[in-house]
């Protein structure tokens, strides 16, 4: 099944410092929910691990992660699928866009997103809720990673 | 009528183990050495497997194998086949596609299984099978069956183009043509026939063991028909010798045809039991059950029907789309053909009659019989356009039926079906004096004052049961015969065991079964033991689905009956030295004609046995028969259903507020068991109405996959019904009988949504009518209430 999400949030810090945070495999692992790796495969992909629990289907999913259509400082679209063994599988991409407002960026993002299989079959009134569940962690954690409070 | 004999409301003898836990059902059985099994789905509804690596789940704890299905391949087992060959006008085969036990190359449903892990316990399997790396290079699927003959359609099976299983036709098109062109006034409707998930209370399950001493199989399995399951997994999928294949189906928690199926499941797991030299078990978990039970119903259709100036039907022509999923499933081409256009001349004259079936894949769950199985779309299609022809003529629906009913039997209907018995006009006339047909336009207005829409709605159903006549079922390409065989076995002390070729799952034979040999042997059912269900006990049978059980498989225990008496009489001359001539039997008694000199039932049972005082020489000892019954026709149990719901304009919400049923099952064995199928059945096809809904996205992920979003018929979704029956019996078989099980899931979506339709003023509402459903027709037609 399909589904689309879209969202803003506004980060206490330069579209410099955001970009760079949004290209650090790092940075990216720390916030995504679940990770539990992030490694970088080639200037542009990330080979990844993450366990996501939606509803009553709990999986490990392994996949690869893109980035393309770089455009620096302004945005990307980051990519991946993903395949959870018996709980089915995942893909999907985010275009993200970044433009300095009010001292900080602003980030907004647009996701569209295919799942199948036990996940779709399950999940299905769940999914919307727990995608922009995950797409809210992931930011929240994002934002305290860009904010110059943090480390 | 005796007190536990023919037409009692006996109370079910197997109840009491049902209701109190200790039923023994497959996966309550469980044996030494015994391994788990788990399946791995592909998540995709169409995907090539380019490879599955199977090492790192081969060492994980407990894990006794894993297996693909290329190793299934290698092993050259034969496919899973459906039974019935039905042809395509120009007189070709229908396309029936290979369909391996497990899926090598290429998945083409979301469910269908690509590997299995088999472990000591299922928590292991289910471990290991997290390791197992499946390499998918996903396909486009297609999903609708209106598309998927369609130009550059995804082809899912090389040995059907355009996804085309059959364009198969009957009756006269040319007739039919001109009956539309000269009609007074022709009625037209499409519609979709809702998918339906089966949804058994008990999901389906497989326990096999292999005995290397003697190289035989065992097979415990949810089954509805123990020696048709072993006959194809014998003779077509080539696991065993048939003699070395025992399948046994214990109890079984409910099948509404799910059940019938020869699945992929049963075939792994006696497949994998020899591998692994352990014995294997599966049981579905509910989502398994969800996409791998087989579907029912999924039609698309567009039908006309013509009427002259008396308002008599002059005519029928039927178009229907029917998707069987991604592979042929058992029985899945006789039930939207056979199963479906021979009944599409309902209780009516039809003189001309044609109908066209195009049978497709789709990258989606086989499709094959449900209850009612092609009769409950045969009546939608036909009672929706005589309710909707009766509107638009301004005719009193009921009024408009009783034109057009089959007055005189025998009946030759135009699309095959000759009609033996019936009496249309006692069964609607009976359920228009219960239901108070004459006060609805009272309460319509009464409805009205508080603010919400009534309807009513009929269906005057007929349906083909007790299936079938050998011969002719063989004519129209069924693989099997389909009689029934019985054993009659009297014990030396008097008491009977009867076993059956037929299977319950929730039918009540163990009592109605012996309410027969009760009555007939002038017994109590205490007396007598109704055994099923295992091949290596019961002498062959074809199984239970199609109302088939009364009608066939007790009439093969009358055959029996007639020689186990016939037998008995000849002992109990010998016993009163009297010639056998003048032995009359009755209630349990030998009487010499004319005398007062008897033997009682167990006299002349112990005298079999014990063989004292007859000639060995011209009478065998012993009092045990067979015999094998072929019925001569279908029998044609028909009825009146009237709904009448009300809905609440606000929300859309369809409330059924009141249910006659009137049914003609010819004889009743146990009228309690009858009106319970009847309740059971209508529950089911308010369910299709209302609730049940299967839903695939255009990628063919099943989306309504779970109880959460499928919604299932619950006590408050049901009104308490008033359940009456009239009686002509049926003169094919020796007791009259008819058959029950199917007919409330035929009456009842064509009742509902006649009914749905006369509230709503609008004949453009598919199934299932769900509250958001009716809001939106509502709305659309403006009707909704402003605000004071």
């Amino acid at each position: 099944m399909a589904m689309t999400m879209t969202g803003e949030y506004q980060l206490p810090a330069s579209q410099q410092t955001v970009w760079d945070k949004l290209n650090d495999p790092a940075v990216l692992k720390a916030c995504i929910p679940g990770c539990e790796s992030l490694d970088k495969t080639s200037d542009t992909g990330f080979a990844a691990v993450a366990t996501i629990k939606i509803g009553p289907v709990k999986a490990k999913f392994k996949g690869n992660v893109s980035l393309s259509d770089l455009d620096p400082p302004n945005g990307y679209k980051i990519s991946g699928q993903g395949e959870g063994g018996v709980a089915g599988f995942a893909k999907g991409g985010a275009t993200v866009k970044l433009v300095p407002k009010d001292g900080g960026t602003l980030l907004s993002y647009t996701v569209e997103a295919q799942i199948g299989g036990k996940l779709a079959q399950l999940g299905q009134r769940l999914i919307n809720g727990a995608s922009k569940k995950i797409a809210d962690d992931f930011f929240a954690n994002f934002a305290n990673a860009v904010s110059p409070r943090s480390p | 009528m005796s007190v536990t004999g023919i037409g009692a409301a006996v109370r079910r003898k197997e109840d009491r183990r049902f209701i109190t836990g200790t039923g023994h059902y497959t996966d309550d059985i469980n044996r030494p050495g015994q391994a788990s099994i788990y399946f791995i789905r592909s998540p995709h509804a169409h995907a090539k497997i380019k490879k599955i690596d199977t090492h790192e789940a081969a060492r994980m704890p407990g894990v006794a194998g894993v297996f693909t299905g290329e190793q299934f391949a290698q092993d050259k087992l034969g496919n899973l086949i459906c039974g019935w060959t039905v042809l395509s006008k120009d007189g070709s085969p229908m396309k029936m596609a290979p369909h391996a036990a497990l899926a090598a190359g290429k998945a083409n449903h979301v469910g269908d299984a690509v590997a299995v892990v088999i472990a000591d316990t299922l928590a292991q399997a289910k471990d290991a099978a997290e390791k197992v790396v499946v390499d998918y290079e996903p396909l486009p699927a297609v999903v609708d069956p209106a598309k998927a003959a369609a130009k550059g359609a995804p082809l899912i099976h090389e040995s059907a183009p355009n996804n085309t299983i059959y364009n198969w036709h009957l009756g006269d098109a040319d007739a039919t043509n001109a009956a539309l062109k000269n009609a007074k006034h022709v009625t037209t409707l499409e519609f979709i026939n809702n998918r339906l998930v089966p949804n058994a209370m008990e999901p389906r399950a497989a326990l096999a063991e292999y005995d290397a001493a003697s190289g035989s199989l065992t097979l415990w399995n949810a089954t509805q028909n123990p020696h048709v399951a072993r006959l194809v997994i014998a003779a077509f999928v080539g696991m065993a010798p048939e003699n070395k294949l025992r399948v046994i189906a214990p109890d079984v928690g409910g099948g509404f045809g799910s059940k019938i199926f020869i699945y992929p499941e049963e075939v792994v797991c006696l497949w994998a039991a020899r591998k692994v030299g352990r014995p294997v078990k599966w049981t579905a978990e509910r989502s398994e059950s969800f996409i791998t039970d087989a579907h029912g119903r999924d039609h698309v259709t567009k039908a006309q029907m013509a009427f002259d100036g008396e308002g008599k039907i002059t005519g029928l022509k039927v178009h229907t789309t029917a998707n069987l999923g991604a592979y042929m499933s058992t029985f899945s081409s006789a039930v939207p053909t056979f199963l479906y256009a021979t009944l599409l001349s309902g209780q009516y004259e039809i003189p001309h009659i044609y109908c066209e079936v195009d049978a497709v894949y789709t990258n989606t769950v086989p499709v094959d019989a449900y209850r009612g199985a092609g009769r409950p779309e045969a009546t939608f299609v036909v009672e929706r356009l005589v309710e909707a022809g009766a509107r638009e003529l301004g005719v009193d629906p009921a009024v408009l039926r009783q034109k057009n009913f089959v007055k005189k039997f025998p009946y030759q209907t135009s699309v095959a079906s000759l009609y033996d018995a019936g009496d249309y006009h006692a069964s609607l006339a009976k359920a228009l004096e219960i239901h108070d047909y004459k006060g609805f336009a009272k309460r319509k207005r009464e409805s009205e004052r508080n603010g919400k829409l009534r309807g009513i709605g009929f269906a005057t159903y007929i349906e083909a049961c007790g299936v079938a006549p050998s011969a002719l079922v063989g004519q129209l390409g069924a693989g099997v015969g389909l009689w029934e065989s019985a054993e009659v076995r009297v014990n030396p002390t008097g008491s009977v065991e009867v076993l059956t070729g037929c299977h319950q799952h929730g039918q009540g034979h163990e009592t109605t079964f012996a309410q027969l040999v009760a009555d007939r042997l002038g017994l109590s059912i205490d007396q007598v033991n109704v055994l099923h269900g295992d091949t290596d006990t019961v002498q062959f049978g074809m199984g239970t689905y199609g109302s088939r059980s009364g009608a066939v498989g007790m009439s093969a225990i009358v055959k029996a009956l007639d020689k186990v008496e016939a037998k008995a009489k000849k002992i109990a001359a010998h016993l009163l030295e009297a010639a056998e001539g003048d032995i009359v039997f009755k209630d349990g008694k030998f009487t010499v004609a004319g005398t007062d000199k008897s033997a009682a039932w167990g006299e002349v049972a112990l005298g079999a046995y014990v063989a004292h005082k007859f000639p060995t020489s011209e009478i065998e000892p012993g009092l045990k028969e067979g015999a094998f019954y072929d019925p001569t026709n279908f029998t044609f149990p028909a009825g009146c259903h009237i709904c009448e719901v009300e809905i609440d304009p606000e929300t859309g919400e369809a409330t059924v507020v009141s249910w006659t049923a009137v049914d003609d099952f010819g004889t009743v064995i146990n009228p309690m068991i009858v009106e319970g199928q009847v309740h059971g059945g209508v529950a089911q096809g308010v369910g299709q109405a209302l609730l049940e809904h299967t839903v695939y996205d255009d990628k063919g992920q099943l989306v309504s996959g779970s109880y959460m979003d499928y919604a299932m018929p619950r006590a408050d979704n049901l009104p308490s019904f008033h359940v009456d029956t009239t009686v002509t019996k049926c003169p094919s078989n020796p007791l009259g009988i008819k058959g029950c099980g199917e007919a409330g899931a035929i009456a009842a979506p064509a009742a509902v949504m006649n009914a749905i339709t006369n509230a709503l003023g609008t004949e453009l509402i598919d199934m299932p009518a769900t509250a958001p459903a009716i809001w939106a027709v509502l709305h659309k037609a403006n009707k909704m209430p402003r605000a004071a």
